[in-house]
């Protein structure tokens, strides 16, 4: 019996090729963005993990002097009282443009890492001297090894695959010749294992500060905001999927009621029916979520670079370009797959479980009645204000997030009210007797269509909001790079000691050399960056101030003030007139704040003097050189030639800023390639809700076919009305879509990257994605009235049929 | 006392696969580093410091003690140097690297520790005048060697020993210049036998007050294998009636190699050549997976010793970086006494 | 003459032949009943009649105008402007109100007279229901505005495909009187599609269909 059932359900889908395909698609394209989405967050993650594995960390408490570096004296103090710390001196390195991480530890006393593990396992393992004598030996993964052999100066390279990509491990003793940091210790661990009566830190190391691994910050904890970002893109993607699945399920069902009426006369029970239809949706589900997965993995295989890039960049967290598979990852697209596809197709089943054996008319319209469209515009308001009233109240990324979302969701509910009231407002302004049937027409098609038209709502919205938020970021950027980056030069040397060689050769020769010194100090919100700056009109001139107190330059020059950058600002909730602690005994009021992209560290700016006071001893190495822009190239070269600089030491304005302009972009491949990928989703909801309507159309046509109208006409009209819904549904995304921007911008930046960013409009922008709505809508309807432009008449007569 | 000291502290950093290349690095010319010559005049207190020309040395000290509640204990104390090239520099790229080991051995259980550093930057090392050897927070210093204090812990033990030299520096071999193998291997030795101890030994069920005799061996080289030898058995034994004996017996694959000192209470050292002594194992233990002989049969026809020599603890096992035996020991037969045993390559 | 059918021959797809040689005319202002059973081709020929669906042989002249010559434009044409109809199932435009689809006709042929819809509305009885929307309506009310729908325009030829064969009696017997008065006031012709005898009786001519041929 169930055999037989099954086939002539089945039946349907074989003479309805084209919507079986409908719903695999729906249900591979909502896979396959989610758990595209999820693979590159899962890699990422996993990435974090490795590295944390392969570098122990978070594994030992840890020993840190907020004031700076820890002195060799102070560990040895330390060591001869008992305490067993092992030493790490870490901090970034240029290498040919790109920025690694050198890691060096004391390879005596640090616990056996993974990465020497296997180096000293190796067919060829490198004598002990090598390695803790000078040169020494360098250990990275194997893509960063040709990259640092190419390198003149750098010790031997060993490769191993167990360290993160961008990461130089080293022993302390190369790393402090690497890094110019002699005689400095990062932190120190402190080992498992300690003897009998050790004394308290306090009584010997006062300054030192125990964190426990658990306190530690780390980069999962950093990027979180990143993945959250990713995640919220991925579920909305799901959701504008699932409205795809919906549309055709509800369409199969509506098709499939006479044949349903038919089995139950026949004496199939309902139960048995419903059971019969759901393992079926089931095993739609399956295969459309296996064909997402592949979609998801090939997609996130796509994006994971650009991903990687990004995190690299903005975070410094390690991750691979590499996708690998995971059973669990499979597992959980199944399931959302699974969980999806009947989710959307609850409303169909309830209705078939619910449709009597003896029911009149065959094809129903979806009749949304008025008053269901108002308690939805209810809901939907309530959820706006709920959003809003979280937005504001509440602090957080997830706070900010969930403002977000509930505003999407209403907006969405409130959709077809809202449509529904300019509809009215048209068609009662409306003349020709064929005007008013239109606006009248779309109202009453409305519910049908608005599951289809909330998708193009929510993408379009989507689009503008992340569209203006990167479009506002990009041109805060340029404009803050060319305040930023003032200098036509920037040349770094190789020591101190060429640093004031350079110095000196260069001041008869350009209008201002200005030394860029900065040294690494620890404040509670993490790594403070202190730099030091001259008087120069530079500065005065260009320096990017965000808020400032009065005569900003003289507080700062005298060694009375300070500036921070914004980051740093608003994570301590430090403004203009608030003090700072630099270190222990230097507290100076903040006379300005700056802002700082592209950086996730807090910085200060004092005067040359103030910065000497606070920590001696920092590096003379790069300056900034002013100089008549046509002059910079050919001194570029005389810098080189002249102290036999590498190509990267002396660095023009120009290429500084294409090269942070390309990495900034790389940033938001990401974003605006899901971006893309919504808005086409939302196109195909809009056919597939056409699609499933199309049926019940006729008897609405074919009246008006009967009074005089062609076909022609008609089918022009199926698309002016598919177009003209897409055209006011995108007029009410831009107001969405700015909240939307704002919300990005003055909330979840501020939370997720900690700088808020002034919003521009893009009108240009809008317009573009107006026309791409409308084609996208006008796409979608091509076929319905291509169908109805070839329809025979005695299709349309058998509405009239008297025998039916 | 000991080539043992080599193998540990050069073999720390390389891997199991490695570690024959390392034996026959040491059997090798010692390239660059200092080797050493008979007829080489000590001058203290210089000699006391360490000698970063040559390859490994150690400041090597063992204590038969008694406890107040009359059991038999003893400790370990012992600081390596390691040469990874012939000199030394400032900071942590010095190539000079220190191993400290230090242990208490009580009649059940044995506890120890290790400490790893290197020199440059003052966390370990050994300055003649005044006397200090030290590694983290273990110490061994004085005016000079004849009065010291020793320090060290490790998680579950502790000591606070002070140690007077009753009698003078004893030097071993010819003058000082101690042979090795029938090849001519040689290093230079050194030791203080003499030592009365008191202090005190801070142990998990508590403190124990402790005196008793010490043993202070000072050795350098720069290639005191040969290519054939694979282990040793070294004993320093204080007899009741005041004479003293230090005996090794180098296991080779041509034959084992034999020294002995012979010290009288005032202190005048015989140095006896190969084959003066016979070692016999009597019986073994199971410690750490392997088969130790911790009975002895030692004869020395010379002095007409014929003694058994057994451990109080057979479990005296150093699981450290390099793994040995080392451990107080009973002397009973023609001689009666205590001392210590140390045996490697088992 | 307004209409003339002669020798036309209809199948329906797949070939099976439904008006093999049939031949009918009906003047101005004449009324014509068609009878026959049950699948004889009576609304076909109807559907013919309205310009709405091709035939494959013969010729259709409308008030001059021959079908055969018609595209699709030309066909929509003619049914804007020279012909009304009025089917059994009502088909009224669901998403328009009673006012709107009572003028939608004349609106669509440009000839909508305010005045006469109202009275149009009066006369069948809709003057209370111009702002509900059809599927509010009693089927009888229905069919009044369909009717008024069909007559707005002032049409030459109104057909009928069994106008009252959804109704009860009582409306089936109101519907037929109002069409048949306002049909002879404004002196269209009618031709109506019925099985029923009774009602046939009360026009000026009845044709039987039967086996593809009138009878």
């Amino acid at each position: 019996m169930n055999r037989a059932i099954i086939q002539a359900l089945l039946s349907h889908w074989l003479r309805h090729r084209l919507q079986l395909v409908t719903l695999l698609i729906g249900i591979a394209l909502a896979t396959g963005l989610w758990s595209a989405v999820q693979a590159i967050n899962a890699e990422a993650r996993a990435s974090y993990q490795r590295a944390s594995d392969q570098l122990a960390l978070g594994l030992f408490d840890e020993l840190r002097d907020s004031s700076g570096p820890i002195s060799i004296e102070r560990y040895v103090v330390l060591r001869r009282a008992g305490w067993q710390v092992a030493a790490v001196l870490d901090g970034p390195m240029r290498v040919v443009g790109n920025t690694v991480q050198v890691m060096g530890v004391d390879m005596v006393a640090y616990p056996p890492l993974p990465a020497v593990t296997q180096i000293e396992q190796s067919e060829t393992p490198p004598d002990p001297a090598a390695m803790l004598t000078a040169p020494g030996r360098l250990i990275a993964a194997p893509e960063l090894v040709p990259i640092l052999q190419g390198q003149d100066g750098l010790p031997p390279v060993l490769s191993s695959n167990a360290l993160p990509p961008d990461l130089i491990l080293t022993d302390i003793g190369v790393a402090e010749t690497l890094l110019d940091k002699p005689g400095q210790i990062s932190r120190l661990i402190v080992l498992p294992t300690q003897p009998r009566g050790v004394p308290l830190l306090s009584d010997i190391a006062p300054e030192l500060e125990l964190v426990k691994a658990t306190d530690q910050l780390d980069t999962s904890q950093l990027t979180d905001s990143f993945h959250l970002n990713l995640t919220a893109f991925g579920l909305l993607s799901f959701a504008v999927g699932l409205f795809i699945v919906h549309g055709t399920v509800g369409l199969a069902f509506a098709q499939r009621r006479a044949m349903i009426r038919t089995l139950r006369a026949l004496g199939v029970s309902m139960r048995r029916l419903v059971w019969i239809v759901t393992i079926e949706l089931a095993v739609l589900a399956l295969i459309g979520g296996v064909l997402g997965l592949v979609l998801g993995f090939l997609l996130a295989g796509v994006l994971l670079p650009d991903v990687a890039a990004t995190l690299r960049g903005l975070y410094g967290a390690p991750v691979d370009g590499q996708l690998s598979l995971q059973p669990q990852w499979i597992l959980a697209g199944l399931a959302m797959a699974l969980g999806g596809t009947l989710l959307a197709s609850g409303h169909a089943l309830v209705r078939l479980s619910r449709m009597p054996l003896l029911s009149g008319a065959g094809l129903q319209a979806w009749r949304g009645s008025g008053k269901g469209q108002r308690s939805s515009g209810f809901v939907g308001t309530a959820l706006i204000a709920g959003g809003l009233v979280i937005g504001f109240v509440f602090e957080g990324l997830v706070a900010g997030f969930a403002m977000v979302g509930g505003i999407l969701t209403g907006a969405a509910l409130v959709l077809p009210y809202l449509l529904s009231l300019a509809l009215s407002v048209f068609q009662s302004r409306s003349q020709g007797p064929v005007a008013q049937w239109i606006w009248a027409d779309m109202r009453a098609q409305l519910p049908g269509l608005s599951l289809a038209l909330m998708a193009l709502l929510l993408a379009l919205a989507a689009n503008i909001g992340v569209g203006t938020m990167v479009s506002s970021f990009r041109l805060t950027f340029v404009g803050w790079l060319d305040q930023r980056l003032t200098s036509e030069l920037y040349v770094t040397a190789t020591d101190n000691q060429q640093g004031l060689q350079v110095a000196q050769w260069l001041k008869p020769q350009v209008d201002a050399v200005l030394p860029i010194r900065s040294v690494e100090l620890s404040h509670e919100t993490g790594p403070l960056f202190l730099y030091g700056i001259v008087d120069h009109q530079t500065y005065r001139d260009h320096w990017p101030l965000i808020t400032s107190s009065n005569g900003v330059w003289d507080q700062v020059l005298a060694g009375e003030a300070v500036l921070i950058n914004e980051q740093l600002a608003r994570r301590s909730t430090l403004w203009p007139g608030d003090n700072v602690t630099l270190s222990p005994g230097h507290i100076l009021p903040i006379a300005g704040v700056y802002s700082d992209y592209g950086n996730p560290t807090g910085q200060a700016i004092v005067s040359m003097s103030q910065l000497d006071q606070i920590a001696p001893g920092a590096d003379t190495r790069r300056f900034g050189i002013r100089i008549a822009p046509e002059r910079a190239t050919e001194m570029a070269q005389a810098l080189r030639d002249q102290f036999g600089l590498p190509r990267q030491s002396v660095v023009q304005q120009a290429a500084m800023k294409a090269q942070s302009l390309a990495i900034f972009d790389k940033t938001f491949v990401v974003t605006s390639a899901l971006n893309v990928l919504t808005l086409g989703v939302a196109g195909f909801a809009i056919l597939t809700s056409l699609l499933t309507l199309w049926t019940q159309r006729l008897p609405q046509i074919a009246p008006v076919w009967a009074l005089g109208l062609t076909r022609a006409q008609l089918a022009r009209l199926e698309l002016l009305r598919s177009v003209l819904l897409a055209a006011l549904t995108a007029t009410l995304a831009l107001p969405l879509g700015m909240v939307l921007a704002w919300a990005l911008l003055a909330v979840i930046n501020v939370q997720a990257f900690g700088w808020r960013l002034p919003m521009f409009l893009f009108p240009a922008d809008w317009a573009y994605l107006f026309l791409l709505t409308l084609l996208a809508a006008f796409v979608a309807a091509a076929l319905p009235a291509l169908r109805l432009l070839r329809l025979p008449p005695a299709d349309l007569l058998r509405v009239f049929a008297n025998e039916r | 006392m000991n080539v043992k000291a080599c193998l540990c502290v050069l073999l720390i950093l390389l891997p199991p696969a490695l570690r024959a290349q390392g034996y026959a690095d040491l059997g090798g010319p010692a390239e660059g580093y200092a080797i050493p010559q008979s007829g080489y005049q000590f001058e203290f207190p210089r000699d006391h410091g360490p000698h970063p020309e040559f390859r490994i040395e150690w400041w090597y000290l063992t204590a038969n003690l008694t406890g107040e509640d009359r059991r038999d204990y003893g400790i370990q104390w012992t600081l390596f140097r390691s040469a990874l090239k012939p000199t030394e520099t400032e900071g942590w790229q010095s190539p000079q690297l220190w191993l400290g080991h230090a242990a208490v051995t009580t009649p059940e259980t044995h506890y120890f520790a290790e400490r790893l550093s290197r020199g440059g930057i003052g966390q370990a090392g050994v300055s003649a005048e005044p006397f200090e050897a030290w590694i983290d927070e273990w110490s061994m210093r004085g005016p000079d060697p004849s009065a010291l204090t020793l320090t060290a812990s490790g998680p579950e033990f502790a000591y606070n020993l002070s140690l007077n030299a009753q009698g003078p520096i004893v030097f071993h071999g010819d003058a000082g210049y101690s042979v090795k193998s029938a090849d001519g291997q040689a290093s230079y030795y050194y030791s203080q036998p003499f030592y009365t101890v008191e202090g005190v030994l801070q142990l998990p069920d508590g403190d124990v007050k402790v005196t008793g005799q010490g043993w202070l061996d000072r050795e350098w080289s720069s290639q005191p294998l040969a290519e054939d030898q694979s282990g040793w058995d070294w004993f320093s034994l204080s007899f009741d009636d005041g004479d003293k004996l230090m005996a090794f017996r180098l296991r080779g694959g041509r034959g084992d190699f034999t020294a002995a000192t012979w010290i009288t209470p005032d202190g005048t050292a015989s140095p006896l050549p190969d084959g003066s002594a016979t070692f016999i194992p009597l019986d073994t233990e199971r410690v750490a997976g392997r088969d130790v002989p911790v009975h002895w049969r030692v004869t020395l026809p010379d002095r007409d010793l014929d003694v058994e020599v057994s451990a109080i603890t057979p479990n005296a096992w150093m699981a450290t970086r390099f793994e040995y035996w080392e451990g107080p020991v009973k002397v009973t037969g023609s001689h009666t006494g205590r001392g210590y045993l140390e045996m490697t390559g088992y | 003459m307004l209409l003339n059918i002669e020798r036309v021959q209809k199948s329906y797809p797949g070939g099976r032949p439904v008006l093999r040689d049939v031949s009918l005319t009906l003047d101005q202002g004449q009324t014509l009943a068609l009878t026959g059973e049950s699948g004889s081709g009576k609304s076909t020929l109807l559907n013919l009649a309205a310009a709405l669906d091709g035939f494959d042989g013969g010729e259709i002249t409308l008030d001059g105008t021959a079908l055969s010559g018609l595209d699709d434009r030309g066909r929509a044409a003619l049914r804007r402007q020279s012909v009304s109809l009025v089917f059994q199932q009502f088909n009224l435009i669901p998403s328009l109100t009673v006012a709107q689809n009572l003028s939608f006709h004349a609106r669509l042929a440009n000839r909508e007279e305010t005045e006469w819809t109202t009275q149009l509305a009066e006369r069948l009885g809709l003057s209370d229901l111009l702002t509900r929307y059809p599927e509010n309506l009693s089927g009888g009310q229905q069919q009044r505005v369909a009717i008024g729908r069909a007559i707005a325009p002032r049409p030459k030829l109104l057909l009928a495909d069994e106008p009252t064969g959804n109704l009860d009696e009582t409306a089936s017997a109101t519907v037929l009187d109002l069409m048949l008065s306002l049909v002879s006031d404004t002196g269209a012709a009618l031709l109506l599609v019925t099985h029923s005898q009774d009602i046939a009786a009360r026009l000026d001519r009845q044709a039987h269909l039967a086996g593809g041929h009138i009878t």
